[in-house]
């Protein structure tokens, strides 16, 4: 009886996956192999690989994701450490202060940035009134990474923080009493530890800025094409559902294949535990 | 395992059964009898005229907005409410026409019908050839929204200006398809409405060009007007109302539509299938096309009307502004959009998509 209640309870929840995720993805899928006539073609499939324009928006997209994935992991790692190594009482202020950006609309930070970052925008009125040279990466791929690395790198630093709070110093401790120095503690011991985060922190940023297309619209100014770009492109201006579930289709092939492999290398799957 | 799969099927039947629920909801959009609903863009009417029409007819109007003209198209064919008057753009109008949406209304004896331009009439023609379906209320063109200190009236007279302009870095495009290949079919000589593949091909090479000669600073829609009151370029392309609402706030900016030509837009009324109160609409689009009526909504608006007398009577500094009047003569070089078919538009966005993943 207990249990016909509780799974009741999660009847409302099952509606909304079945009705929002399980049938738009069915739908995608339908639309991916089907032609506009609604007969059976792996055309628009193929076509991720035979269009050049595909092809270029997809190695585009991986290249930039890989960029972006590289600066956070380098930007975030140290701060984690000083952090960690800080020994903060109340840490829980200290993630607090990395969520804060969070809340506000990330839409709204990146035409921020746009702003930000214009020809006669402030960065350059700055640099002018001091003498200095502009700064000119709007509208280049330059700008668009640093949208990404910026509305991206608390998911990498929050994994990886967590996973080095969970050191014990007492093991740090054990390991100088061995004699290790500090470089063999930082590889032998601290990474190791911290594999975990480094791992669910690259999935966390790696795949949203692969699939990004707000930020590139926004910082690219029609310059960035990513695959994310694509896809809306042939939605919302060509009305191309079939060639537009078909490249979606392909990018979740990628998405799920770059979460497995790194599944597969963090196999005691503590490292996603950050919310 | 089937007590499982049968738990996934329950659900989803809920979800049907509800959302058909909301299908069948009570008919509440009837109309009493001298109450029409209008539906039109945002801030396109203006809200006086609509009170003096109510005064002087009796009809009461139920007035909505909408943003965009695919939003219109959702709402109109969700059919929860019966509207009786729509205004929107010709290629939607087009759409629905070919759709069988639109009634057949006779226009062309109202008694304010004589008070319309016959220019806009005549490009009206290319896709209501009778005058049956639509009757214009705004237009506008696509032109060259321009810096006067760095760039001089006579280099935008012609759409090269686009592609051999001597700094870089300068130029502002649409971010959408047709508007973009218009400026490079004009130039080439074809028409905007071009539907040859080899043509097509023909206008994305210069497009490329353009982009390689890193003439382009960006492509952009609503940016537009915001980057060149700010001054990050010296050319965009883009549409006459949005250019009007930039030269207000930035003095140096001007308007020009080049010689070769360029689209036209018409946003134009339509009686449509749901329509309840004919008559009432009849009236109302009447009373849209009274001259006094026309100049109220021209004021609203800035828009360039087909009411001869708007023209006529609008300050000097409205005559002499292309954004705001384009003039007869230009009026005359302008083509229209027409709907692409299903082949023609995939052509085009394949088109796009390679010019701008270069």
């Amino acid at each position: 009886m207990y249990k016909l209640r509780q799974q009741f309870l999660a009847g409302p929840y099952l509606i909304w996956i079945v009705g929002f995720i399980l049938l738009p993805l069915l739908m995608i899928v339908y639309y991916a192999f089907t032609g506009s006539d609604g007969s059976f073609t792996l055309e628009y499939i193929a076509a991720a690989f035979t269009s050049e324009t595909n092809r270029r928006s997809i190695a585009l997209s991986l290249e930039l994701g890989l960029i972006c994935t590289l600066i956070c992991l380098v930007l975030a790692y140290p701060v984690a450490m000083i952090l960690n190594g800080m020994h903060l009482k109340n840490q829980g202020f200290v993630v607090f202060l990395f969520m804060l950006p969070m809340w506000m609309n990330f839409m709204l930070r990146i035409l921020a940035w746009k702003l930000l970052l214009s020809k006669n925008g402030v960065i350059n009125s700055v640099l002018a009134s001091l003498g200095l040279g502009r700064v000119s990466i709007i509208n280049t791929p330059a700008a668009v990474v640093l949208g990404m690395v910026y509305d991206f790198l608390p998911f990498m630093l929050l994994p990886i923080y967590n996973a080095m709070t969970r050191i014990r110093t007492d093991w740090i401790e054990a390991a100088k009493d061995l004699g290790a120095g500090s470089v063999t503690i930082f590889f032998r011991i601290i990474v190791p530890l911290t594999a975990s985060g480094i791992i669910s922190g690259i999935v966390m940023v790696f795949v949203p800025s692969l699939t990004s297309f707000a930020i590139s619209q926004v910082l690219g100014g029609g310059h960035v094409l990513l695959i994310g770009n694509v896809i809306e492109q042939n939605f919302m201006q060509g009305a191309q559902w079939n060639a537009g579930s078909g490249l979606s289709f392909v990018l979740m092939i990628f998405v799920i294949a770059s979460m497995a492999v790194f599944g597969m290398i963090d196999r005691d799957g503590e490292g996603t535990a950050i919310w | 395992m089937i007590k499982k799969s049968f738990k996934c099927i329950a659900a989803t039947a809920f979800v049907l059964v509800s959302a058909a629920g909301c299908g069948s909801a009570p008919d509440s959009g009837k109309n009493p009898e001298n109450t029409i609903t209008v539906l039109n863009y945002g801030k396109y009417f203006d809200e006086e005229a609509l009170e003096q029409f109510e005064e002087e007819t009796g009809i009461t109007v139920r007035y909505e907005e909408y943003e965009s003209p695919e939003e219109m198209y959702t709402k109109y064919k969700a059919g929860s409410i019966d509207y009786d008057v729509i205004c929107s753009s010709e290629y939607m109008v087009q759409k629905l026409i070919e759709e069988g949406e639109v009634l057949e209304s006779d226009f062309v004896h109202m008694e304010n019908y004589k008070n319309l331009d016959e220019s806009i009439l005549n490009l009206c023609a290319s896709y209501d050839s009778d005058h049956v379906y639509s009757l214009p209320y705004f237009y506008g063109t696509l032109g060259l929204l321009y810096n006067t200190e760095e760039v001089d009236a006579a280099t935008v007279s012609s759409w090269d200006c686009l592609w051999n302009l001597p700094v870089k870095n300068e130029i502002i495009m649409e971010n959408s398809v047709r508007d973009t290949f218009t400026p490079a079919l004009v130039s080439l000589g074809y028409s905007i409405n071009e539907t040859d593949e080899e043509r097509l091909k023909e206008a994305v090479e210069i497009l490329t060009q353009q982009k390689k000669d890193d003439l382009v600073y960006a492509y952009y829609v609503d940016e537009t007007s915001d980057a060149m009151i700010g001054e990050e370029a010296v050319i965009a392309l883009c549409y006459s109302g949005e250019a009007a609402l930039a030269m207000e706030e930035n003095g140096k900016l001007a308007y020009a539509i080049p010689d070769e030509g360029s689209n036209l837009w018409i946003d134009s009324w339509f009686v449509p299938k749901t329509c309840q109160n004919r008559e009432a609409a009849m009236e109302f689009l009447n009373f849209t096309c009274r001259n006094d009526i026309a100049e109220k909504n021209f004021e609203y608006v800035l828009y360039s009307s087909p009411v001869r007398s708007v023209s006529e009577n609008m300050p000097e500094e409205y005559r002499n502004n292309p954004a705001i009047n384009p003039g007869s003569e230009v009026v005359k070089n302008c083509e229209i959009y027409t709907a692409l078919s299903d082949e023609v538009t995939a052509v085009y966005s394949r088109l796009w998509q390679e010019l701008l993943s270069y």
